[in-house]
């Protein structure tokens, strides 16, 4: 036993760890955004696959990885825009648009990438995104390593969990976003578009989606592989109820679900456990799905989440 | 001619909506220390009229003026940047945010971030000007109903409000709440505000209003100045275009007791639980049920539905006890419903009111034999109801949903008192009925009460209660705070039950 423990927290376990969660921050977050703000949106799943895809190409053709970053952001506020003008300015089902936008988003970024790249022998490549160590910190022993010695976008996703909580709760437009979602006639009556903070909120989601989706493809891999997201995207939905629509605690749940995910890699990595490998697979999802039967029984969902807002209704 | 420039006026409003001419032709003006009560029947179109002076619609036609200067109002944001303030029926409020967060939205920041200070500085004057005083970081879930309006009316004042709108604002109010906000109401008048109250309980409008317009089917059909010296009586008969005599209600002795609670209790996560609550109410009797919203009157009404499941006590309906929660066992002991939700749980307003009407009964003889429907049987039972019952509704097969709310209550009591119920519950059954409609239902009681069957009335309008009970139970936090005979009640001592302040049973 201590010899498969040795094995699974050899040094770098939690560099690892943080770097499995840095997507699922990203993407979190862009959910709760948008949840707050009274849209559920499932076009998480596809949008992240198709930023991974066009960014991934982006970064491919030019030779600039930041171009790439860029350009996954742009998809996903695209597909935010689409989204929001099926549920906010349409008044659709939230459930149906997002899982039509999953599917469109799923659905162009395979049918573009064959049309790219055909159907290559080997799947083209890229130098993907180097980790920086940051002078000083980098050398903390223990913490050094894991926290500071990782990519750029890492940092962004650690620095971007207190800046959401700030976003929402110290500014305006934070206020204004979660007065919308519990409340759209309160806000409405107090002089804040409704349809204009939805539609911010899921630009803004989308955008983070996007970089989740980048991240992917281009620091956590170095290709674009149909089976990229693989699921991610939906774990993020369940983490923000996880996370009972808390930046803090849904960041925590996206710590916890990336430790589970690193254990079961390094378990299997190590051979050292007789067990067939999809068991391993499994086992992050099995104790989400505990985690939320756990947790979620108390979580409040955002008062107007799934309702679409129109004036004229009282 | 120098007449003083009007604070607001409104000239010549037109608002058609489809077929309906909502406004035609509407002139209203307040001046400076006005309160300008608006008075109409429901569909007179004073909710659109103040609508569209907020800015939820624009006008076909006419005019607005603030100030003596034309203005346009496109939306809330403008209207509020005109200084134009409205405090809606149903608050507009977030329960899960602080009262501060509930005043900030919608305003600008500094350097980017809330300005809670400034807040709380603003707030603390607003309380001490107009007796509007409110913790700023208490939950607005936990407020009362008054509270809330207090917030709401804060709310406005603090956006910089100098005509303010206000929606049936005493609806859910005890009477000394309601004393309160006229008291802050004066208090703006006497700055040189304008208020604009909308209402249809005559006797506050006389109580509090300077001048009152009175609406009917969109047009303005009465200016009356000084609003207290005009009886209640022509007020009503302006309102509804026709003489209506007072509800009668002859001296009767009630008989056997037809439904009693005996130390009822309920305990159900996130409701009001009901403690040790006992009453009777006999046969000839309408038992009115007062209190301010939330204080136990809906778990009564589902328990006597069969709808909740008791925790401790006993329900006996005419000796019968009643083991446990069953809708269809009531129904068929003989309890009639009524419900405060009629829209929801009442009827279902997206389908044919044919099967809204026969739906309790749906799966028994005449309207289903051997698990099949018998349309026939429906429909001949649905037209006789709304040819008795004189429902607007061009017939059977329209939507529930398309029918007004004085007609939809119709169509409920039709269908409830169809199989002549021993105990009728009705549960705010002329909240947002105009005063025709209203009629229409008292009278259908007090005729309920003349063949000897039971009345359960929960209502938060007391003038409805004072009107047609013969006792009054007053119920507070769950318990009943006291039980008097009508001829001993009077409405501040039942005000100050509702409130808690304690009383004799």
């Amino acid at each position: 036993m201590d010899e498969i423990l040795a094995q699974v927290f050899q040094i770098g376990f939690f560099a690892a760890m943080i770097r499995i969660a840095t997507p699922l921050i990203f993407a979190t977050l862009g959910e709760l955004f948008a949840e707050r703000a009274g849209v559920l949106n499932l076009g998480i799943e596809g949008i992240m696959l198709l930023s991974a895809m066009l960014g991934f190409s982006a970064a491919y053709f030019s030779g600039s990885l930041w171009l790439g970053v860029l350009v996954a952001i742009a998809a996903g506020v695209l597909a935010g825009l689409l989204m929001a003008g099926l549920t906010v300015t349409l008044g659709l089902s939230q459930h149906v648009s997002g899982i039509g936008v999953t599917m469109l988003c799923s659905g162009l970024a395979f049918f573009l990438y064959r049309l790219i790249f055909g159907q290559p022998s080997t799947p083209p490549n890229i130098r993907a995104f180097e980790t920086v160590a940051l002078p000083w910190l980098s050398s903390i022993p223990g913490l050094g390593p894991v926290l500071f010695d990782q990519h750029a976008l890492v940092y962004a996703a650690l620095i971007l969990v207190p800046v959401a909580a700030f976003v929402l709760r110290r500014t305006p437009w934070g206020l204004a976003l979660r007065t919308v979602g519990e409340n759209p006639h309160a806000a409405d009556s107090a002089g804040v578009s409704v349809a204009a903070t939805r539609y911010q909120a899921l630009m803004l989601s989308g955008a983070l989606m996007g970089v989740a989706g980048a991240f992917l493809s281009m620091a956590q891999f170095n290709a674009f592989t149909f089976g990229v997201i693989s699921g991610r995207g939906w774990v993020c939905i369940a983490l923000v109820v996880f996370g009972q629509w808390n930046p803090w605690r849904s960041a925590a749940g996206a710590l916890l679900f990336a430790l589970i995910d690193t254990l079961q890699l390094r378990l299997q990595a190590s051979g050292v456990v007789n067990v067939p490998y999809q068991v391993f697979l499994m086992m992050p999802f099995v104790l989400t799905i505990v985690g939320m039967a756990l947790v979620s029984r108390n979580a409040r969902a955002p008062a107007a989440l799934l309702m679409p807002y129109r004036k004229e209704e009282r | 001619m120098n007449e003083p420039t009007p604070l607001l006026a409104m000239r010549g409003i037109c608002k058609r909506f489809g077929a309906v001419q909502a406004n035609s032709a509407v002139d209203i003006t307040v001046q400076p220390g006005d309160i300008l009560g608006l008075l109409g029947e429901n569909g007179a179109g004073k909710t659109t009229l103040m609508n569209i002076l907020f800015g939820a619609y624009s006008p076909d036609e006419g005019r607005i003026e603030i100030d003596g200067r034309k203005v346009n109002i496109h939306n809330s944001a403008a209207a509020i940047a005109h200084g134009v303030g409205m405090v809606h029926q149903h608050f507009h409020l977030v329960p899960r945010h602080t009262v501060l967060e509930n005043l900030l939205v919608g305003r600008k920041g500094k350097r980017g971030l809330l300005d809670a200070d400034a807040a709380r500085r603003r707030l603390a004057e607003i309380g001490r000007h107009f007796q509007l005083i409110l913790d700023p970081d208490r939950l607005v879930g936990d407020l009362t109903i008054g509270e809330q309006q207090r917030l709401e009316i804060i709310k406005a004042l603090f956006a910089g409000a100098r005509i303010l709108i206000l929606d049936e604002p005493t609806a859910a109010l005890t009477p000394q709440e309601a004393d309160g906000l006229f008291d802050a109401l004066r208090a703006m008048a006497a700055e040189g505000m304008g208020v604009i109250f909308i209402s249809h309980k005559l006797q506050e409008v006389r109580a509090i209003t300077s001048h009152v317009t009175v609406m009917r089917h969109g047009r303005v059909v009465a200016n009356l100045e000084n609003a207290p010296e005009v009886s209640r009586h022509r007020l009503a008969e302006l309102m509804c275009g026709r003489e209506l005599t007072p509800a009668v209600k002859p001296e009767r002795q009630p008989g056997r007791v037809l439904l009693r609670l005996d130390r009822v209790s309920t305990r159900e996560p996130g409701r009001t639980n009901l403690a040790e609550v006992s009453l009777d109410v006999r046969a000839g009797e309408i038992l009115g049920i007062a209190g301010v919203s939330g204080n136990g009157q809906r778990e009564l009404a589902d328990i006597v539905a069969g709808m909740l499941p008791l925790a401790g006590g006993t329900l006996e309906i005419d000796g019968t006890p009643v083991p446990g929660p069953s809708a269809r066992r009531m129904q068929a002991l003989g309890v009639g419903r009524v419900p405060e939700d009629r829209m929801v749980t009442g009827l279902i307003t997206s389908l044919p009111l044919s099967d809204s009407m026969v739906l309790p009964r749906i799966g028994a003889p005449p309207f289903s034999r051997r698990g099949v429907l018998d349309h026939g049987a429906i429909r001949a039972f649905v037209e006789d109801q709304i040819g008795r019952f004189g429902i607007k509704a061009a017939g059977p097969d329209v939507r529930a949903g398309t029918l007004s709310g004085g007609n939809l209550q119709k169509a409920l009591l039709a269908r409830e008192l169809a199989w002549d119920p021993l105990v009728l519950l009705a549960a705010q059954p002329t909240r947002g009925l105009d005063v025709g409609a209203a009629r229409f239902v008292h009278d259908l009681f007090l005729q309920l009460r003349d063949r000897d069957r039971a009345v359960l009335l929960i209502s938060e309008d007391l003038e409805e209660i004072f009107t047609l009970a013969d006792r009054v139970a007053v119920m507070y936090e769950g318990r009943i705070a006291g039980i008097l005979d009508i001829g001993d009640a009077d409405v501040r001592t039942v005000g100050l039950m509702m409130a808690g302040a304690g009383g004799t049973a």
